[in-house]
């Protein structure tokens, strides 16, 4: 006979519903309510229907936002995860290395966005920064202010400098995690180091790997803080992403029923890519206890 | 409740929503189910083809929205037909 699912526990989360009900879904339903209206302040509203969402849709300006945000998701991506993968495979094992190695790929995470983001404003900076400086110096004209190509590249390296640890030291779990005795019948089968690393590592760093890349993702896709400092989305609009135009649209010009049809329509594409990572994520669970 | 700036109709797609969760959980006591894996190869139950149908309507809605000029109206009966799809095979 087949198992079947008993959803009555679900009467045992009644609380934690209560508490995700005040702080998320009230809130949601509020933002529903202000992308169909119109207000001029004063909390009076008026019936606008679906005019924002189409409005939006057919805007050249949240086009090119969703377009940078894409692109440097996938930069951050390309760039973060292998180069986390080959620092775990290059980490110490064991001893007090190990245990260095860990504190010292830990202390980026430990920033606060907003220091993260103050420290490479500075140190990028032509007068008084060491990075800006030397480019100067070298000869090569670097100024984030001015050049969106150099704005883009502060971004995409600080975000590397802040970031690639969490990849790294995840990786280096799921490494850690792979009994001996794989590398043991590798040895016997006189594996190549490649092929260690394509039919051992890989796949058994997978699980931890796809954790890494959906956190990744979202956490650069929601990027705020860093370029809000850096470049405040500029020189132009070159490094306006989707929520600095956000912020722009809500709290500059308090346009609160564009903003919210804006920020649903951000929250749907958030929505389908968490979704899309944890059914991914959860099947390869319910494989792996298959195939162990 | 007036700092929420309700609408009608916004206050009828949240009880419609709300409406559809207690109907899935009603059923999901009364009958209990096992998953099944359709053509999407993942485990689903009812709830999650729900979740499937209604995040897929957005976006029917969106593209409807952006691409076509005509009513929203006819991307509503597209959505139904989607989900029924949803239900059936996914």
């Amino acid at each position: 006979m087949e198992k079947t699912v008993n959803q009555r526990a679900w009467l045992l989360v009644l609380p934690v519903f209560l508490l995700v009900a005040f702080s998320a879904v009230i809130p949601l339903m509020t933002v529903v309510n202000y992308s169909v209206q119109d207000t001029f302040g004063n909390n009076k509203f008026f019936w606008a229907g679906l005019e924002w969402f189409s409005e939006l849709l057919h805007s050249e300006r949240l086009w090119s936002a969703f377009g940078r945000q894409i692109a440097f998701s996938a930069i951050i991506l390309a760039l973060e995860v292998p180069l986390g993968v080959f620092v775990a495979l290059n980490m110490p094992k064991k001893g007090i290395w190990a245990s260095v190695c860990l504190v010292l790929m830990a202390l980026p995470l430990l920033i606060p966005w907003n220091v993260v983001g103050t420290i490479w404003q500075i140190f990028s900076r032509v007068d008084i920064g060491l990075l800006g400086h030397t480019l100067a110096a070298m000869g090569i004209d670097y100024n984030y202010t001015r050049d969106p190509l150099a704005a883009w590249t502060t971004l995409v390296v600080m975000d590397v400098w802040h970031w690639t640890s969490l990849i790294a030291l995840l990786s280096y779990a799921g490494l850690q995690s792979i009994p001996q005795a794989y590398y043991q019948a590798a040895k016997i089968d006189q594996a190549s180091r490649l092929d260690v690393f394509r039919f051992i590592e890989l796949p058994k760093m997978q699980g931890v790997l796809m954790i890494a890349i959906l956190i990744r993702f979202m956490d650069s896709f929601m990027i705020y803080t860093e370029p809000f400092v850096i470049t405040g989305g500029g020189p132009g609009n070159s490094t306006t992403f989707l929520s600095i135009d956000l912020v722009k649209m809500a709290l500059g010009q308090f346009d609160l029923g564009p903003a919210a049809a804006f920020s649903l329509m951000y929250f749907l594409v958030v929505m389908l890519v968490s979704w899309v990572f944890y059914t991914v994520m959860t099947n390869m669970e319910k494989a792996d206890t298959f195939h162990g | 409740m007036g700092w929420m700036a309700w609408t009608l109709p916004t206050a009828t797609f949240f009880m419609v929503i709300g409406a559809l969760l207690v109907l899935m959980t009603v059923l999901a006591m009364r009958y209990p189910e096992t998953p099944r894996i359709g053509i999407l190869h993942i485990e689903t139950t009812r709830g999650d083809r729900l979740f499937i149908s209604l995040l897929g309507s957005a976006f029917i809605c969106m593209a409807w929205l952006g691409l076509v000029a005509a009513s929203l109206w006819w991307a509503l009966i597209v959505c139904l037909i989607y989900a029924g799809a949803v239900f059936r095979w996914v």
